[in-house]
């Protein structure tokens, strides 16, 4: 499965990242080299193996739903680059 | 005097400062000193020396009221990808270069509660993604290791390359690091000292700036095993802010080492005798199985079939839990802004500025590998292998108590060798991914140079929540090997020069 330059472009606007059109046969090779050096794991036979969910065998906790945290608007925006008002402000989204 | 405080272990000062040998004051301007004559090897992101001052006022307080904590006076440095209140917190990213967290990790608050000094915040791959310190965008840290074929500069290994260059340097007595792939055990086993990731959900993580989430998990990296037993009885816990975080009671490691290992079944897996193993490596590794035999434990011949399959799975999950866990860094709500013409352009302009190349193309893969049409054929499928992985070790512990392995396939490398050649760079964490796929404990020991005078380590890999036999077999093998070498002080009051000439 060989990635080729238009889904470099594709996931690079997944992910929000900007990939020069220079870069972009640079990415391309770096990528092809990995993909296909994981690829070697096809060689084994998985059908009837599941997939791990859990690294270690315990039961997640469970607790009361209800509000452990919070008053906290100030610190949760003191690292905001933009903020007005008690709220994050980001560009125009809605013309 | 002050050369002596730093050369002395965590245990060793511990008394020192109970029967009022020294201060803790003494004890962390010491340290502080140390700090300040070595620049040179950039192990620091941030210096906390007034803070580290004040604390060590308040430990001496406290030691003669007798209310002195498990590692009180006890000076150490943070990688600074553990949230600290008030102190810049980066990740070794351009992205975070000015995140002030408003909380405190609960690893870091439970060393703090037990009275040990921060020196400051360790320099680190950025974002924990390296194997040699350098994608940080604070300039690599190097090696305090010099070998004594030339003037070379050496990585220290990574990520946790600036906590383990303190400690070697004796510029700090312990550090936190964390481990992903083997982000505390190889830069341990590279730059001489000792490393220990526990059994995954051993210690909180909450508050640890998130790589990969199933496989994070911090840990002590010290110069002595029983230091990092002190170290881990005070970071390890259940912390209900971390919901995989695991609540079994937390042993006491040191009553553990007691240097009975007779009796331990000790496997030797064969996968781990790689074609093209250096041959000091595999030298070294067969003196590790030759030491605990004559301390008294059964070697054992094991196979772990599916080791060979380890890496490319890591290289999987780990990206695509990267893609994910970084997609909070947008310039919204913390970190990096770059103004664009719209929320899209802000997003990426951010994300493209903030962000170094290695973390990039590990989002790019990760983001690919979760894709839409190609999920089931990477990412279901790495997470099958890992069931297969973990599958590999329980078979074998059902008859052993532990492995023996090297911790990294090479000793130190030299700065550029391999930043061009990304899977190159990744086959230096051979060793240590697959007990990190499986959630294991796992701790390199030092244990003997190269002929080139550099330092190598070996790994002992334990079952899930056994840190107690892992410390108990690794303070054996301390023992036999004698391992009293130190990298030579070139560094002392040279100014920081910014990136190493290669």
């Amino acid at each position: 499965m060989a990635l080729d330059i238009a889904t470099v472009r594709r996931v690079a606007a997944l992910c929000r990242i900007r990939v020069s059109d220079t870069d972009l046969s640079t990415m391309e090779a770096e990528l092809n080299e990995i993909l296909h050096w994981v690829e070697q794991l096809t060689e084994l036979d998985t059908d009837d193996v599941l997939p791990m969910t859990r690294v270690v065998d315990v039961d997640l906790p469970m607790r009361d739903d209800v509000v452990s945290d919070g008053d906290c608007a100030d610190k949760i925006l003191v690292n905001a680059p933009a903020s007005a008002q008690g709220f994050f402000s980001v560009p125009k989204v809605i013309e | 005097m002050t050369e002596e405080l730093t050369d002395l272990t965590i245990s060793e000062a511990l008394l020192g400062l109970e029967s009022g040998d020294f201060s803790a004051r003494e004890l962390v301007e010491a340290h502080i000193s140390a700090m300040e004559r070595a620049k040179a090897l950039n192990l620091f992101i941030t210096e906390t020396a007034e803070m580290a001052l004040a604390s060590s006022d308040m430990c001496d307080s406290r030691r003669r009221k007798s209310k002195a904590g498990v590692l009180d006076g006890i000076p150490i440095v943070v990688k600074d990808l553990f949230a600290t209140e008030n102190i810049v917190t980066t990740a070794g990213s351009k992205m975070l270069e000015r995140y002030v967290p408003p909380y405190e990790s609960t690893v870091t608050k439970k060393l703090w509660s037990s009275g040990a000094v921060m020196l400051g915040k360790a320099n680190l791959d950025e974002f924990a993604m390296g194997s040699s310190n350098e994608t940080s965008f604070f300039g690599p840290v190097e090696n305090p290791w010099r070998s004594n074929e030339g003037d070379y500069q050496f990585v220290p290994g990574g990520s946790s390359g600036g906590s383990a260059g303190a400690v070697s340097a004796r510029v700090a007595m312990g550090a936190t690091g964390t481990d992903t792939g083997g982000s505390i055990r190889q830069p341990a086993s590279f730059c001489g000292v000792v490393g220990l990731k526990p059994t995954y959900g051993r210690c909180s993580r909450w508050g640890i700036i998130a790589f990969a989430s199933s496989l994070d998990q911090a840990g002590p990296i010290t110069r002595t095993v029983r230091d990092a037993a002190i170290m881990l009885g005070v970071m390890a816990g259940y912390d209900s802010k971390d919901s995989t975080s695991v609540n079994l009671p937390v042993p006491d490691y040191t009553g553990a080492l007691t240097g009975d290992i007779r009796g331990l079944r000790i496997g030797i897996p064969a996968e781990y005798g790689l074609e093209g193993l250096s041959n000091e490596i595999n030298a070294l590794w067969k003196k590790g199985i030759e030491w605990l035999k004559e301390a008294g434990a059964i070697t054992v011949p094991v196979e772990l079939p599916h080791t060979h399959y380890a890496l490319p799975a890591y290289y999987i999950v780990a990206p695509a839990e990267a893609s994910s866990n970084l997609a909070r860094y947008d310039g919204v709500r913390y970190g990096l802004r770059v103004e664009g013409d719209s929320v899209q352009d802000m997003y990426e302009k951010t994300r493209t500025e903030g962000f170094g190349a290695e973390v990039r193309r590990r989002i790019m893969i990760g983001t690919y590998v979760l894709s839409a049409g190609y999920y089931d054929a990477y990412y279901l499928k790495a997470q099958k292998v890992r069931t297969l992985i973990k599958q590999d070790f329980t078979n074998v512990f059902s008859s052993v108590d532990a492995l023996i392995t090297p911790t990294a396939p090479t000793a130190a490398f030299r700065f550029g060798e391999r930043s061009n050649d990304p899977i190159s760079m990744y086959q230096n964490d051979v060793f240590t991914v697959p007990a990190s796929l499986a959630g294991l404990p796992g701790i390199s020991v030092p244990v003997g140079l190269t002929s080139g005078g550099l330092p190598l380590g070996l790994q002992i890999i334990g079952k899930p929540f056994d840190e107690e036999s892992v410390l108990k077999i690794a303070d054996a093998i301390e023992a036999l090997a004698e391992f009293s070498s130190r990298p030579q002080t070139w560094w002392l009051d040279k100014s920081d020069n910014g990136s190493p000439t290669v």
